[in-house]
């Protein structure tokens, strides 16, 4: 049996949210929605799994924070301890307090960063990437659902998806 | 939808619908530039380049062509350095600490305020590379290995910290400002009609398509990106401010440093912001955009930080006084009685005592009033950083190496520079960028826009009326 996309456009995200509750109520999945800017609570509805994004942030920035410490225990005291303003270098503990500004910084340096080359590499964007959305007018005013279903229930969606408000419909 | 409080002025004015915001924002992209556009842009250009003239004088001759003396080594350098910074600082205030206190009105200065922060961080840097004297050997600020020509970089200076601050902040501030812009420039894109705008409008935007996959990630990672940003923001200042507080000139050696100089960035920032924002709602028209209401809150947190800062002069000045150190107790006499009594009076005015005229509600929904105080406040910050550095340096503990500190037509120069280059980059900015978050706009509109609130609030009184 062949598979179809079905591509319903509405004019406003309550509409569109409403729909999606009742096409999740009747068991029917949600593909994907595309909207100019993110609606609030339609995650749960079309069952967006919960990002894990932070979690990396929070790696990167442990890692930063090694890597801060490594350099300068290695630097400052390891490799050529130097008595600056009678500030004991001969071990890391007496000269941390003076590290910790730069062992801070590079924590946020490194979760920032890190987080953000994960995020765009996830999500595919990158200069030259072609555009994601299927119809140009999502991002200014109109809300696409996409549905995918076999091609027998398609009438079936079809009306909810009108009853629901949307003003247009296409296959694809 | 988040229901608001009918008593909170709407933040959108008029009739606005989604693609009405669309409209409204790409039309300074879209349309051409006005005349008032052009003449800003070509004064901006001419200081510019004539502090890229200077600039270049300075490196072909060395910095002895700067009024620094042997007695008085940082002067405008730092002053300006420092100066830029902290005006800096409002941007990251706005866009990461308003957003982790989800206050709305944010979004519509947010934008704006970080391209501020990354010019003025740009400026800032400029000053902080020259006033090495010998700015082609700066990469020695890395921590490179010592055959690169020095030994490792000592990270118990100050001045280390700041060169991985002030770079750690920039980088940021400049991917937490372009991952906000990306949803924004694929609007643009998706409406372009020119080839060329189509094609550099669809590099800038990486693809984006605003599927809720993405927005679900944008979102956390714009939160993330603000819960970094916010601890980041007050530790550059601080590090900056310990550049003084470490070392043992009096006057310097104070611990009410870090707080007073985040205080002092974020007051000046905001007043830059208000200066920005008062000539771009007027030249784009985007008077339903940044509101009144708006300009009001900024002129609240001016109030707020600028009496921080009042406080923190007066302590300053109890506790030198209080610790019964002669060299303290001089240091301040000196800053406001000895030769350069006139900039301690100019911070005093400027920074202490005009902010204060907010308290009235009239004066602080005025906009040309807010114009003029935004422009003293900026003055006035910068005499602070003037009075900490010079009248401190050109009265130190030997007095056979007092002597006056006079600016030279280059320190003149390059400020007025970066002065230039600030507001040239950022006309450029509200030329080909959305200068405001649209997405983030239209999120809000059912919930804040002047239209949709009069009809939630004419609805909830027919309903009470039914009961």
């Amino acid at each position: 049996m062949s598979k179809v996309a079905i591509h319903a456009i509405y004019d406003d995200e309550e509409p569109l949210m409403a729909t999606a509750k009742e096409l999740r109520s009747k068991g029917i999945k949600v593909k994907d929605v595309y909207s100019p800017f993110p609606i609030h609570g339609i995650d749960a509805v079309i069952g967006t799994p919960r990002t894990r994004i932070a979690i990396c942030a929070f790696i990167y920035g442990i890692t930063g924070t090694c890597l801060a410490t490594l350099m300068m225990w290695y630097m400052m005291i390891h490799d050529w301890p130097t008595d600056v303003g009678g500030k004991p270098s001969f071990a890391y503990y007496m000269n941390v307090p003076a590290f910790i500004p730069i062992t801070f910084e590079a924590t946020v340096l490194c979760a920032a960063h890190g987080m953000a080359i994960t995020y765009y590499l996830r999500c595919w964007m990158l200069p030259g990437v072609k555009a994601k959305n299927p119809d140009p007018r999502t991002t200014d005013d109109k809300f696409l659902m996409i549905v995918e279903t076999k091609e027998e229930n398609k009438n079936n969606i079809e009306a909810v998806l009108k009853n629901g408000g949307a003003s247009e419909i296409s296959y694809k | 939808m988040q229901h608001e409080s009918e008593i909170r002025e709407p933040l959108i004015l008029g009739n606005k619908s989604y693609h009405q915001i669309t409209e409204d924002i790409v039309k300074p992209i879209e349309g051409k530039a006005t005349k008032y556009w052009y003449m800003l842009l070509t004064v901006s250009v001419i200081c510019f380049l004539w502090g890229i003239w200077c600039l270049s004088y300075t490196i072909g001759t060395g910095i002895g062509v700067w009024g620094s003396n042997n007695g008085v080594d940082w002067a405008w350098d730092i002053t300006n350095f420092v100066w830029w910074i902290g005006i800096g600082h409002a941007g990251t205030l706005i866009s990461a600490v308003l957003l982790l206190f989800r206050q709305k009105w944010r979004m519509a200065i947010n934008r704006s305020a970080e391209a501020m922060t990354i010019f003025a961080v740009m400026c800032a840097a400029i000053f902080v590379l020259l006033h090495t004297g010998r700015p082609w050997l700066d990469y020695w600020l890395f921590p490179l290995p010592n055959q690169f020509g020095s030994l490792w970089v000592n990270f118990n200076s100050p001045l280390m910290w700041d060169v991985f601050a002030v770079s750690t902040y920039f980088s940021v501030s400049l991917v937490f400002w372009y991952t906000g812009l990306v949803p924004d420039f694929a609007m643009i894109r998706d409406r372009a009609v020119k080839p060329m705008a189509k094609k550099v409008y669809s590099l800038l935007s990486f693809g984006w398509g605003g599927s809720a996959r993405h927005w679900h990630r944008f979102e956390e990672v714009s939160l993330v990106l603000a819960g970094l940003s916010t601890p980041l923001v007050f530790s550059v200042h601080s590090i900056v401010s310990t550049d003084f507080a470490t070392s043992v000139v009096p006057g310097w050696h104070t611990t009410i440093f870090p707080p007073y100089f985040v205080a002092g960035a974020v007051f000046s920032g905001f007043a830059m912001v208000l200066t920005l924002l008062l000539i771009m709602r007027k030249i784009y028209a985007l008077e339903n955009y940044i509101t009144i209401k708006h300009i009001e809150y900024m002129n609240i947190v001016i109030i707020v930080t600028g009496s921080i800062v009042g406080v923190a002069y007066l302590t300053e000045l109890f506790i030198s006084w209080y610790s019964g150190v002669e060299y303290e107790q001089y240091a301040f006499l000196n800053r406001a009685t000895g030769p350069y009594w006139w900039a301690y009076a100019a911070m005093m005015t400027c920074n202490v005592i005009s902010p204060q005229l907010f308290w009235f509600k009239k004066l602080r929904t005025n906009l040309t009033f807010t114009f003029i105080m935004s422009i003293i406040v900026n003055i006035g910050m910068w005499f602070e950083r003037f009075v900490i550095i010079v009248p401190t340096l050109c009265r130190t503990f030997l007095p056979s190496s007092w002597n006056m500190y006079h600016p030279t037509f280059v320190d003149i120069g390059i400020y007025t520079g970066t002065i230039g280059m600030f507001f040239t980059f950022f006309l450029l900015f509200t030329r080909y960028f959305p200068v405001i978050a649209q997405a983030e706009l239209k999120s809000i509109l059912k919930s804040s826009g002047q239209e949709f609130k009069e009809k939630h609030a004419a609805h909830g009184h027919s309903h009470d009326a039914a009961h």
